[in-house]
């Protein structure tokens, strides 16, 4: 059966004007190694989480000045805190990037010990975060209280319940590495778990500028 | 200890759901005691349940998607029904209560757990085939996908017989699915039966976004790969980018309703408007998700049955991202009537109807393939070709309603019913079905009936055609949606047509499980032993039917757009399948029971917080995250497939193919 049969009226472009070798390189090595592949799946896992973020900063946004006769961000907000809080942030997601950097050179203590920092660090985060909230409703400040503050609890809770969620999953990732060592499994998720904290970074950045600081503001 | 739960959640007042959930129960008991008694357990959970092999979950998602489809469906009848018996001085049989959660299940099953499955699934099945590869990018996460949409579904018909479900519609507008407005569990049921599915579908756009970007087999570039694959790309990163959004707006409806946040209230500057501009801006996407893989399979079907290559690729190609990002810039026109004010319906209009433009592009494509080719009126072109027709007119009902001063005649009108149903129906569904007779044979080593599938073609065709005309002509005449009781005698005539037609559908849908039925009955006769039962162009034909649990004995080699068709070209002219290649051992995820046990443990967590059992909601958690740390420590991921193995399988597939090109020598 030839071309003109199948297309009689030149119609289609049959592989056309496209020669083996002129075809765009991408695809053309086949599968990508496991290594990419999970880092790549994680990247665009993160992408959709920072897509459900925007939508909790979107809704603040809309709502950040609807405080129903209520408490604004300029009497709740302890700056001091915050920025206690940014620097344990901060810190922790350099000594996370430390700890990748052990792990590259296959260093199980100072990897472990790195990791373990950066727990601390994260948890220390964590504990200001909850005495924040605890202040804010035990002076009546609660999410229930205005629109505000609903949309403030839910956004900064959310990046919270990410932290704590990650501090979850470093304490699990630790005694696997003790246990299992530096397996490319193991490595492998270590990875994701650096670009899920840097990720978490990147928010909080967006969180102390665009809710303390604007909301400091108003 | 048990929440809000009690006796007084079973409806044993209200007949209708309890005689339906008996009858679901019934057929559930029996199915499972048959196979109990015939011994399937081991085979169901070792080669189903725990499979993470993407074509066995394709299967039970598409699974899934019919049965539930069939729910959606019976909701479908009970509403006609209801509307025929209850116009003037007659009242029906359904309370308006019952009603309302109808209409709201109805809308809920279809997209989520009919519609949602039935695509994702095909997509599964379909995609990594054409790619040329073994398997997706984390097959067992998409084992966890398929369960945790399964934990959904289970959860909304777990409401048909414990508690209720929502009646606020398919989408809990606010502040109507507020606790001040919705005290029930309905609402509730709602939220946790979307959200976990909706884990699960956004886990599955990550997975098959990275498998299309980072698995293809050697020399299959972006320009060679298969339309289907292109359209799923799109679908899934709209999945990536949309589901995310929707998971952020329940969620906030979720804490107004549990924790007493102001989202959506009308009190304490709560804003109920940007719950309507939230859920479009994730729900138009959606629609989008559905529809793009369908005329993705049209694009195969078209091209496979007019034995041509597809018409204008590269413009297909740009029409599908065209479609993808300007679906982002159109929700706006799901509330013209709403108050956002001329500038802005306008932009939005203008919007809506040049995303038309990017449809319209697809559907001259289709039938400038068809034009000049040896058009094959197979089942699954008859499927596409009345796709074709009746899609171009849900699309310019489509642009109507998108002129703002026509929708704010026609908005929550029959009219609108009729328009979204024409598209979805006429585009996701049917699209469904040409790819479930196409792809079946790659699915299961047989053809379905062809007289069964062609009978049921035209009953459902001439059965849409009745009802969805019906319902525009109501919607002309005023007719408003969702309605319990007809008042407006004048509307009967329109309504019995509608309820009319729905007796051509349901033979339609009877049709289709016989020939379901017919098929395996005959599956000797109907064998496909080349595996290419269609004269197919791209690479999922190039393996047998039904594939090796590797799919490729060798990774194939792309050269040019259609990689079947030039490989079948080549064995024509050179009268030679080529030599068989040297065959390695091939490495295949392990079976995982991971996935089934997290949306176990998915589901008790979703019904203990409906009912606010807290202990139960902590236990389940624990369980889940317990089950992911047994996976995760497990030493062993994969099992090794001999060499002599591969072989073996490969060789009986070669011999099909030498005997295919004897005979193509002798019709030559």
């Amino acid at each position: 059966m030839s071309a003109s049969a199948t297309d009689p009226h030149h119609l289609g472009h049959h592989g056309g004007n496209m020669k083996d070798d002129d075809a765009p390189g991408r695809g053309e090595g086949g599968p990508a190694p496991q290594r990419i592949v999970t880092s790549y799946g994680f990247w665009i896992f993160l992408l959709s989480d920072i897509v459900m973020f925007s939508g909790f900063f979107a809704a603040h946004a809309v709502l950040a000045g609807e405080t129903a006769g209520g408490p604004s961000g300029r009497e709740l907000f302890e700056m001091p805190r915050v920025v206690q809080e940014t620097a344990l942030l901060l810190m922790s997601s350099f000594t996370c990037a430390l700890g990748a950097v052990a792990t590259e050179r296959r260093s199980m203590a100072w990897a472990q010990g790195w990791l373990l920092v950066t727990g601390l660090l994260g948890f220390a985060f964590l504990m200001l975060e909850v005495a924040e909230f605890t202040t804010m409703i035990e002076h009546g400040a609660g999410p229930g209280r205005s629109a505000f503050l609903s949309s403030f609890f839910a956004l900064v809770g959310c990046h919270g319940l990410h932290v704590g969620v990650g501090l979850l999953w470093l304490g699990t990732m630790m005694a696997q590495l003790w246990v299992k060592g530096f397996r490319d499994d193991i490595l492998r998720r270590l990875s994701c778990f650096n670009l899920f904290w840097h990720a978490l970074d990147i928010v909080w950045v967006g969180i102390f500028t665009l809710v303390y600081l604007l909301g400091s503001g108003l | 200890m048990l929440g809000k739960l009690n006796w007084g959640a079973i409806p044993i007042d209200q007949p209708i759901p309890l005689i339906a959930a008996g009858a679901i129960g019934l057929i559930l008991a029996g199915v499972l005691a048959w196979i109990t008694r015939a011994g399937h357990w081991p085979y169901l959970w070792r080669e189903w349940i725990t499979s993470v092999d993407h074509k066995r979950i394709g299967v039970m998602y598409v699974l899934l998607g019919l049965v539930m489809l069939i729910r959606g469906f019976v909701d479908a009848i009970m509403m006609r029904t209801q509307q025929a018996a209850a116009i003037g001085g007659a009242q029906g049989y359904l309370p308006p209560e019952h009603y309302d959660q109808l209409f709201s299940a109805h809308g809920t099953i279809m997209i989520f757990f009919g519609a949602m499955p039935f695509i994702i699934g095909l997509m599964n099945f379909v995609v990594p085939l054409q790619l040329g590869v073994r398997d997706v990018a984390f097959p067992t996460l998409n084992s966890v996908s398929f369960w945790l949409t399964a934990a959904g579904a289970l959860l909304v018909n777990a409401s048909l017989v414990i508690g209720e479900f929502a009646r606020t519609g398919w989408l809990p507008y606010a502040p109507l699915s507020e606790t001040g407005y919705s005290p029930g569990v309905g609402v509730d049921y709602y939220l946790w039966a979307i959200q976990i599915s909706g884990v699960g579908t956004l886990m599955s756009g990550v997975n098959l976004v990275t498998t299309i970007l980072k698995l293809r087999a050697p020399g299959m570039s972006y320009l060679r790969m298969p339309m289907f694959c292109w359209t799923a790309l799109g679908s899934n990163m709209l999945i990536v980018a949309a589901f995310p959004i929707l998971t952020a707006t329940l969620a906030m409806l979720t804490l107004d309703r549990y924790l007493g946040f102001h989202f959506f209230t009308n009190e304490a500057g709560g804003n109920p408007m940007m719950f309507m501009n939230l859920i479009w801006a994730w729900g138009h996407p959606e629609v989008y998700i559905l529809v793009l893989p369908a005329f993705g399979i049209f694009s195969e079907t078209f091209s496979t049955f007019s034995s041509k290559p597809l018409f204008g690729y590269r413009s297909m190609v740009l029409a599908t991202l065209f479609i993808v990002v300007v679906s982002f810039t159109v929700w706006l026109h799901h509330f013209f009537t709403m108050g956002a004010g001329g500038d802005v319906n306008a932009a939005f209009g203008i919007a809506t109807s040049v995303i038309a433009v990017g449809t319209g592009v697809k559907v001259f494509n289709w039938l400038f393939t068809m034009y000049g080719g040896r058009v094959r009126f197979a089942t699954p072109m008859l499927w596409s070709i009345a796709f074709m027709l009746v899609f171009v007119v849900g699309g310019m009902t489509g642009v109507l309603l998108a002129v703002p001063p026509a929708d704010f005649l026609l908005h929550n009108s029959m009219f609108l019913v009729a328009h979204f149903h024409n598209v979805i129906v006429g585009g996701v569904v049917f699209g469904a079905f040409a790819g479930l007779t196409y792809w079946f044979p790659k699915a299961f080593g047989f053809r379905l009936d062809e007289r069964w599938g062609q009978i049921a073609f035209w009953l459902s065709i001439t059965g849409f055609v009745i009802v969805f005309g019906a319902m525009y002509v109501l919607g002309l005449e005023g007719m408003t949606r969702r309605l319990q009781h007809i008042d407006n005698v004048e509307w009967a005539p329109g309504i019995y047509v509608a309820g009319g037609g729905m007796v051509f559908m349901l033979l339609g849908v009877v049709a289709q499980v016989t020939q379901l039925v017919v098929s395996i009955r005959n599956r000797d006769a109907l064998r496909d032993e080349t595996g290419d039962p269609w004269d197919g162009r791209s690479l999922e034909w190039s393996t047998a039917s039904p594939p090796p649990s590797f799919n490729f004995a060798v990774l194939p080699d792309v050269h040019g757009e259609e990689a079947y068709w030039t490989v079948k070209e080549r064995a024509r002219k050179e009268q030679s399948l080529g030599d068989a290649p040297q065959y390695e051992a091939v490495h295949m995820p392990r079976n995982s029971a991971t996935g089934f046990v997290t949306a176990f443990f998915a589901t008790l967590t979703g019904f203990a917080l409906v009912w606010h059992i807290w202990w139960l909601v902590a236990v389940s958690l624990v369980g889940a995250y317990a089950t992911f740390v047994a996976f995760a420590w497990r030493d062993e991921g994969e099992v090794e497939i001999a060499a002599d193995t591969v072989a073996a399988a490969d060789r009986a597939r070669r011999t099909a193919r030498q005997a295919w090109l004897d005979r193509q020598e002798g019709a030559a």
